[in-house]
């Protein structure tokens, strides 16, 4: 390859080189950015990357960018939160969290994927960028594209909560609100791609945009001091961050920074949106896709683009896939925040309820390592705790008043 | 009985430039057969060597997935407007099938 990285079909193995394309003309399948890593193995060492930034571009040997590339962005470099109160509660094994609820600069991990993608973009020569989105990729391109100089179009589907819409026009994005669901915004944007010359981070710039999501399985293998865990559970949507963490774990063994292991990958997702947990469930290799009806909005995605490959990694892997409804979804989320005062959005409640299902089920054993891949933040979703903290009334500001309300409170407390 | 099948920008060389083409197939396993007859590169970017549908190509009727409608069982009707749009996965299965190749061209 005349770069160090260039695009190849997953399925024909058809070379394009670097281009603004998600698919292959032959065969219409998905294409995927391959290394030189004989290349890479020298620039890509503990060393360097320890000498490197803290944010993410301290992997930028593996990442899909031109030489001598340098970015003002300060994205990803997570805390891997060791949850010990987590692991009495659900009565597990050593439990760690990633918190890309505090994901720079929108809080989660879509500023991985966007940065990436906006490096694509500009080496495209893109004035404006654009994507479909739930919610938070659309909060990451608009943040982005207004520090980097980009114009950003995002569309959306008109039901977003109301923190994820004001996210993104807040930086001057135009906003689309379109009459359906995501997968036919998707749709759409596939056919808008076409007629303009619009960079689409999740469309035709998406196999670079993608290699965004390996940042998390770097992050986490270096955190843990550059080992494997035995178990990671990630929330699955268009099902591209399960297989793109699966692809770093292996890039780091391939070239020597972690011992090789079996991590098993347990996909998660929400009952009311679950054509790839059903599938690895049913045993199916084809994804059926499914029409979105859960508080989960941004892992709604009925028709999940990465699902067939989620599948495989999954099932190859030795792991297994679960989906939880809304009210295990609310007290997902209620768990990890009671437990480790991290306040995750609703796919954060989808991912701890399922860690907890496999974990009864003993799909993931006590004495096991296990990393939850929390990947938003419950601030842009608090409609899904509507009503479940109903506030007393406000008291007079005085300590007699306040000593019978707490009398009152401890009576009511104790039943008395 | 017609229809309209719109064709995708990556699959038009195929069918002479043409941006959408009438047929009058009843059900989408015919459709492939009428489109292949017609423009016969068209049949093998379209079906699979099973003669089904390909994984990534999806197939809308009036904005709708076909799968949603029955799939293969959906008759279609006088003015479907019917859509090929190829999926834009992105994913990554099996890193070593992609390694190998890598490694050959460091090799060099």
């Amino acid at each position: 390859m005349a770069e160090r990285f260039e695009l190849k079909c997953r399925e024909c193995g058809k070379l394009w080189g670097n281009e603004p394309r998600s698919f292959c003309d032959e065969c219409l399948s998905p294409l995927e950015v391959v290394y030189d890593y004989e290349a890479a193995r020298n620039l890509f060492t503990r060393e360097r990357i320890a000498a490197g930034p803290r944010n993410l571009w301290r992997y930028s040997a593996l990442l899909p960018l031109e030489e001598n590339f340098s970015s003002a962005l300060d994205v990803g470099f997570t805390p891997l939160v060791e949850a010990r109160r987590l692991a009495g509660r659900l009565s597990a094994g050593p439990l760690y969290v990633k918190n890309d609820a505090v994901c720079f600069p929108t809080l989660s991990f879509k500023d991985r994927v966007v940065a990436i993608a906006l490096a694509a973009a500009r080496r495209f020569g893109f004035q404006i960028v654009s994507c479909s989105s739930t919610g938070n990729l659309a909060n990451a391109v608009a943040a982005q594209a207004a520090r980097s100089g980009f114009d950003a179009w995002i569309f959306i589907p008109a039901d977003l909560e109301a923190a994820k819409i004001v996210n993104t026009q807040v930086y001057g994005a135009r906003l689309v609100r379109i009459a359906g669901n995501y997968d036919q915004v998707n749709r759409l944007c596939s056919q808008i791609a076409e007629n303009h010359r619009w960079g689409f981070v999740n469309v035709n710039l998406r196999p670079y945009y993608a290699e965004g999501s390996k940042t998390v399985g770097y992050e986490i293998a270096e955190q843990l001091g550059w080992r494997l865990p035995d178990n990671i559970v990630v929330p699955m949507a268009g099902g591209s961050l399960i297989t793109k963490i699966r692809k770093a774990f292996r890039e780091l063994v391939e070239l020597g920074l972690v011992e090789a292991k079996t991590v098993k990958f347990f996909g998660a997702q929400a009952t009311g949106c679950s054509p790839i947990s059903l599938a690895v469930k049913n045993g199916q290799e084809q994804i059926d896709p499914q029409k979105p009806a859960t508080i989960a909005r941004s892992l709604a995605i009925g028709n999940p683009a990465d699902g067939y490959y989620a599948i495989r990694s999954i099932r190859e892997s030795g792991g297994w896939a679960e989906d939880v409804s809304d009210a295990e979804i609310v007290a997902g989320i209620q768990t990890l925040a009671e437990t480790e005062g991290i306040f995750a959005e609703t796919a954060g409640g989808v991912t701890t309820s399922v860690a907890q299902k496999l974990i009864a089920q003993g799909r993931i054993a006590r004495d096991e390592t296990t990393v939850l891949c929390i990947t938003g933040n419950g601030l842009k979703t608090v409609e899904a705790l509507n009503g479940a903290y109903p506030l007393d009334a406000a008291i007079e500001p005085r300590l007699s008043v306040f000593e019978e309300y707490l009398n009152g409170r401890v009576a009511a407390a104790t039943g008395d | 009985m017609a229809f309209t099948v719109e064709i995708p920008t990556a699959l038009r060389r195929f069918t002479d430039g043409a941006h959408s083409i009438e047929c009058a197939s009843a059900s989408l396993p015919e459709l492939l057969t009428e489109l292949a007859a017609r423009y016969p590169a068209i049949g093998k970017h379209l079906r699979d060597d099973a003669g089904q549908v390909r994984r990534f190509v999806n197939i809308y009727v009036n904005e709708e997935d076909i799968r949603f409608l029955g799939g293969n069982d959906y008759r279609f009707r006088e003015g479907d407007r019917v859509m090929v749009v190829p999926s834009i996965a992105g994913g990554s299965a099996s890193l070593q099938a992609d390694l190998r190749p890598a490694r050959r061209a460091g090799d060099k």
